[in-house]
């Protein structure tokens, strides 16, 4: 039965032997280590016996701080995944001159270049931005979880599943050679007829449902979850950046949603939105991603600012500068970021009148972007400023971004984006802000937040270590491309002529290679940390002197986040308790009302992704089966009223009195 | 904003009796309109690649050759009238009425089933006179923008079903009542997209 | 007659704080109003009664926004005080960014067609 090949493309659609990419030996090569890496992850689990636990505490899990912890561990992973492909890009083109081919054939290196900007944006920006957002949100704004806890699980899932069909790509077929927004005519059926964009558009379909779910999730637990008291303008600035990026999510995610939609019918059913002929207008879809495109930067770079405004008000002692100032220019970015999407096309060709007026509109966002620098820089002044960790990665951020900035404004003018445009100088901008601007602000919020979650702190000689050599990295990988930028080269290329131009390509590979490090250091700062866990233990739930209420309640938080929902009387909510004398309570607690654990979430985005191989590899029957089966089950789920569970007095009077146990004897010690 | 208005007393730093904080479904009617919201803006995306696209007819059939603006008319009653006895529906839940409730929601669901027939005859027909989807940028944009309409619809009509059978299970208990409330938003809210549909597609369709 | 008048949220269990389910009066008056807003534009466009094209499609056009309002407060029940005034907020934020997206990609792209399609009279240019 095997050799007829009418039923074998009934049953795997094109999907064939050949689909394996073992002609590729540095992919057979990655495969081997992901394989042996995960059998022996796996291995170790069923050693130790943990797959019960990590089901039943974690994978099933409803609470939003766990839920967190997992967006970040998903979004760790995956950056390893897209350093990967950015340090082979690196090596390639310090490599390939003077005839040279480099080491990546062109099918290859196309993947790549393609997989690092979808990856680093989807897979690694968004889930590291979620993941603090949705631990931290409740907790600063004294909430026992977010309004949905089961959709939060839900969300993460499906997150996870769209990077599983990624890494799957890898290994099974191929991915996208379109560059990461793929644009028709070249991702149409006609140039890209195997399945590299499929799997490309599937992968964002599932992780888009996850994230557009997770929006309205934490945009309904600001607005109606927040203690009493917690007026809107008493509100943390994370809540409130968190707030208007989650706002600007549930705005811009359909858009990307319809625009692939759209690009999938082209492929799957013939349509004419994005074709060349028969009235289909390939323009339509950069000007409908880039809608989407725009807001989705400051989805990325608004949490990122939320944390160096809580960062620097700690550090500095200080209420934050500006708070009412800071609040109104994120607004102002939040609705400003809708008007300027036609400047990543000015060279489309709309003409005078249109370009000019995206190109103002660009400018003006820089407003509200250079207020906020100032209300940091008057934070500090005259602050007795800590210079720890989260601190230092708030000073580099600073500087760093203040020249991305800079770049942005000038590539906002078109006549001198006629000139950018494509170059390597738009490259190194937008690694300017992401890197220096939400790259550094996480790690900010990792290590500011990480006591917060665990109980410990992190290591700082190897948190150190990490920072210079991510800063040091940055700029040594960054600014050889302005300069080549401004020299004409484009982005993408896999190969060079002019052997002049190499001198640049070899420091910005040398730049990288730092920044290699600086994961490597993190990685084991994580690790150093957990070793020395004992030493570098925080009991008080307090470690760095904090402002906001996440601090008030233990390190971790139990499951119920406050045994009494707070009540807030100052924009400093913690530094106000602290200074008025705040006296924990000791006893009267009663049942916590709490979400009950489910596994549907895994099911549904296991599910959602064997629907998307299945439609990858036009595999029909599979497809229909897992389609019912993905409605059946939702339906059934309804049909699950039993949703949530008390947690009793008497476990809310354990742990309360364990706390209360551990906070006299530091006290003691202190 | 759960409790944010209420006046505090300036030394309490928590409520020693907090029951309804975290009270699930407290904020499910929110989240649901803001799904709509977003909801919303795929429809708007679908309506200006019809714009955009809608003139571009590759030689093909022209809104002219193919929209039949009785039958419009008809679709356009059909769902109209779901709304209301949707509507009616709604009425009979707030007096705790089931059974009455129950067959309203039945004439609303014929409605909807109307209304889907009626599209599905008039896809059928276009696709039989070669107005097919592949024809024209016009064609695609206008399959595409209606059927997802359509789609939104079909699956109101599954949840209208499901929701029939959990009230018949359990009776109109809260978690009930949000579901029907939230159904009727959907429904109501497919309704002011058809505005948009008949108004942009083939009123202004006839007019070009 | 408004169905705000229905909102007693004193009265309802937590489940349903602050959501109104409209009154029949209410009902029957949004329907009333829709049948008379969709009838209108089609007798306009079936009889061609205004005779001119443009005039008609100011005129669905017109017609349509109005029946969208009345959807919205009749049949939604659309005020600005449910959640505090939230709903309405959503709502107004949508509808900017609708207008900005449609509005936008249509003259966008029209002026792309302008500049950039071949066939327009190139005998202008000097």
């Amino acid at each position: 039965m095997f050799d007829n090949p009418a039923l074998l493309k009934a049953i795997f659609g094109r999907l064939t032997l050949e689909s394996l990419p073992l002609h590729e030996p540095i992919v057979v090569a990655t495969f081997i280590v992901v394989a042996l890496g995960g059998i022996a992850l796996v291995g170790a689990l069923t050693y130790f016996k943990l797959w019960g636990y990590l089901w039943r505490e974690w994978f099933t899990s409803v609470d939003h701080k766990r839920i967190g912890v997992m967006y970040m561990v998903l979004g760790i992973v995956m950056l390893l995944r897209g350093f990967s492909d950015a340090i082979m890009m690196r090596l390639q083109q310090a490599m390939a001159f003077g005839g040279s081919e480099g080491y990546l054939n062109s099918h290859h290196y196309d993947q790549i270049f393609t997989a690092h900007g979808v990856i680093m944006i989807f897979f690694v920006a968004m889930p590291l931005v979620t993941g603090l957002m949705n631990f931290v949100v409740p907790l600063q704004i004294g909430a026992r979880d977010v309004s949905f806890p089961f959709l939060n699980n839900f969300s993460f899932w499906m997150t996870v599943g769209g990077a599983v069909i990624v890494m799957m790509s890898l290994f099974v077929g191929e991915f996208a050679r379109t560059g990461w927004l793929a644009y028709p005519p070249l991702s149409g059926i006609g140039y890209s007829p195997d399945v590299g964009v499929d799997y490309y558009i599937w992968a964002l379909q599932v992780a888009g449902v996850g994230t557009l779910l997770s929006g309205v999730n934490l945009v309904c637990t600001i607005v109606k979850m927040r203690a009493p008291g917690m007026t809107m303008m008493r509100m943390p600035i994370f809540t409130w950046t968190a707030l208007c990026t989650n706002v600007l999510i549930v705005a811009a995610f359909p858009v990307l949603t319809a625009v692939l939609a759209l690009l999938a019918l082209d492929r799957y059913v013939g349509t004419n939105f994005f074709t060349n002929d028969f009235g289909g207008n390939p323009m339509m879809y950069v000007n409908l991603i880039w809608i989407w495109g725009h807001p989705e930067v400051y989805i990325l770079i608004l949490p990122a600012f939320g944390i160096f405004s809580e960062v620097t008000s700690a550090f500095c002692g200080k209420r934050l500068f500006g708070y009412t100032s800071m609040v109104y220019a994120t607004i102002v970015i939040t609705i400003l970021s809708y008007l300027v999407w036609l400047h990543h096309f000015f060279t489309m060709g709309s003409g005078a009148s249109v370009n000019s007026f995206f190109g103002i509109t660009t400018m003006i966002i820089s407003i509200p972007t250079g207020a906020k620098i100032f209300n940091w820089l008057f934070t500090m002044y005259r602050g007795r400023i800590r210079f720890e960790l989260p601190m230092m990665w708030t000073v580099a951020f600073m500087l760093t971004f203040t020249v991305g900035g800079m770049t942005g404004v000038l590539l906002a003018v078109p006549p001198a984006d006629f000139v950018l445009h494509n170059s390597l100088f738009l490259v190194a901008h937008f690694h300017n802000v992401i890197i220096g601007g939400v790259l550094f602000g996480l790690f900010a919020g990792i290590s500011y937040w990480f006591p917060k979650a665990f109980g410990f702190r992190l290591d700082p000689f190897w948190g150190k270590m990490s920072f210079w050599f991510w800063v040091v990295g940055f700029w040594f990988a960054f600014m050889p491309l302005y300069i080549l930028g401004l020299m004409g080269v484009t982005r993408r290329l896999r190969t060079f002529e002019d052997p002049s131009l190499q001198i640049w390509f070899i420091i910005a590979a040398f730049g990288a290679f730092l920044i290699l490090l600086g994961i490597l250091s993190f990685l084991i700062q994580i690790f150093v940390s957990v070793r020395r866990r004992e030493q570098l233990r925080d009991d008080t739930g307090d470690p760095w002197d904090g402002r906001t209420l996440e601090w008030a309640t233990s390190s971790p938080p139990p499951a119920y986040n406050f045994a009494f929902t707070p009540v807030i009387h100052d924009l400093d909510t913690w530094a106000d308790m602290k200074n008025r004398g705040y006296q924990r309570p000791l006893t009267g607690f009663h049942d916590i009302h709490m979400p009950r654990n489910t596994g549907a979430g895994v099911i549904l985005a296991g599910l959602s992704v064997v629907l998307a191989v299945a439609l990858i590899w036009y595999i029909w029957w599979l497809a229909i089966v897992s389609f019912v089966a993905l409605i059946g089950y939702a339906i059934a789920h309804t049909f699950n009223y039993d949703r949530d569970f008390h947690i009793p007095s008497s476990d809310v009077t354990r742990v309360e009195d364990e706390r209360t146990r551990l906070l006299a004897a530091t006290s003691q010690a202190g | 904003m759960a409790h944010a208005d209420t006046v505090i007393d300036d030394t309490i730093f928590h409520l020693e009796d907090d029951h309804g904080h975290a009270e699930s479904g407290s904020s499910t009617m929110l989240g649901f309109w803001i799904y709509l919201m977003s909801d919303c803006l795929i429809f708007a995306m679908l309506f200006a690649v019809y714009g955009v696209l809608g003139g571009n007819y590759a030689a093909g059939p022209a809104p002219k050759d193919l929209f039949d603006l009785p039958l419009v008319a008809l679709n356009t009653t059909m769902l109209l009238l779901s709304s209301i006895t949707y509507g009616f529906a709604m009425l009979e839940m707030a007096k705790g009425r089931v059974r009455p409730m129950q067959v309203w929601l039945v004439i609303t669901g014929l409605f909807g089933l109307a209304f889907l027939g009626i599209e599905l005859y008039e896809f059928a027909h276009f696709i039989h006179e070669g107005a097919t989807p592949q024809r024209s940028g016009f064609l695609s944009s206008f399959f595409t923008l209606v059927g997802t309409h359509g789609l939104h619809v079909t699956f109101g009509l599954v949840w209208l079903v499901v929701l029939m059978v959990q009230v018949s299970r359990h009776g109109l208990i809260a978690a009930n009542q949000r579901r029907l409330m939230c159904l009727s938003m959907f429904w109501h809210f497919l309704d002011v997209i058809w505005i948009g549909v008949f108004t942009f597609v083939y009123l202004m369709g006839m007019l070009r | 007659m408004s169905a705000g008048h229905q909102t007693d949220t004193s009265n309802h269990s937590h489940a349903h704080h602050g959501v109104n389910h409209g009154s029949l009066a209410g009902y029957l008056t949004g329907f009333g109003l829709s049948v008379v807003l969709t009838a209108v534009p089609f007798w306009l466009v079936m009889t061609n009664a205004l005779g001119n094209q443009m005039a008609s499609a100011i005129a669905i056009m017109a017609f349509a926004v109005v029946q969208i309002i009345v959807h919205m407060v009749f049949f939604l029940h659309m005020n600005t005080r449910s959640e505090s005034g939230w709903t309405m907020m959503a709502l107004i934020f949508t509808l900017i960014l609708v207008m900005i997206a449609l509005t936008g990609s249509l003259w966008v792209m029209y002026h792309l067609n302008v500049n950039m399609m071949p066939g327009h009279d190139m005998s202008q240019i000097p």
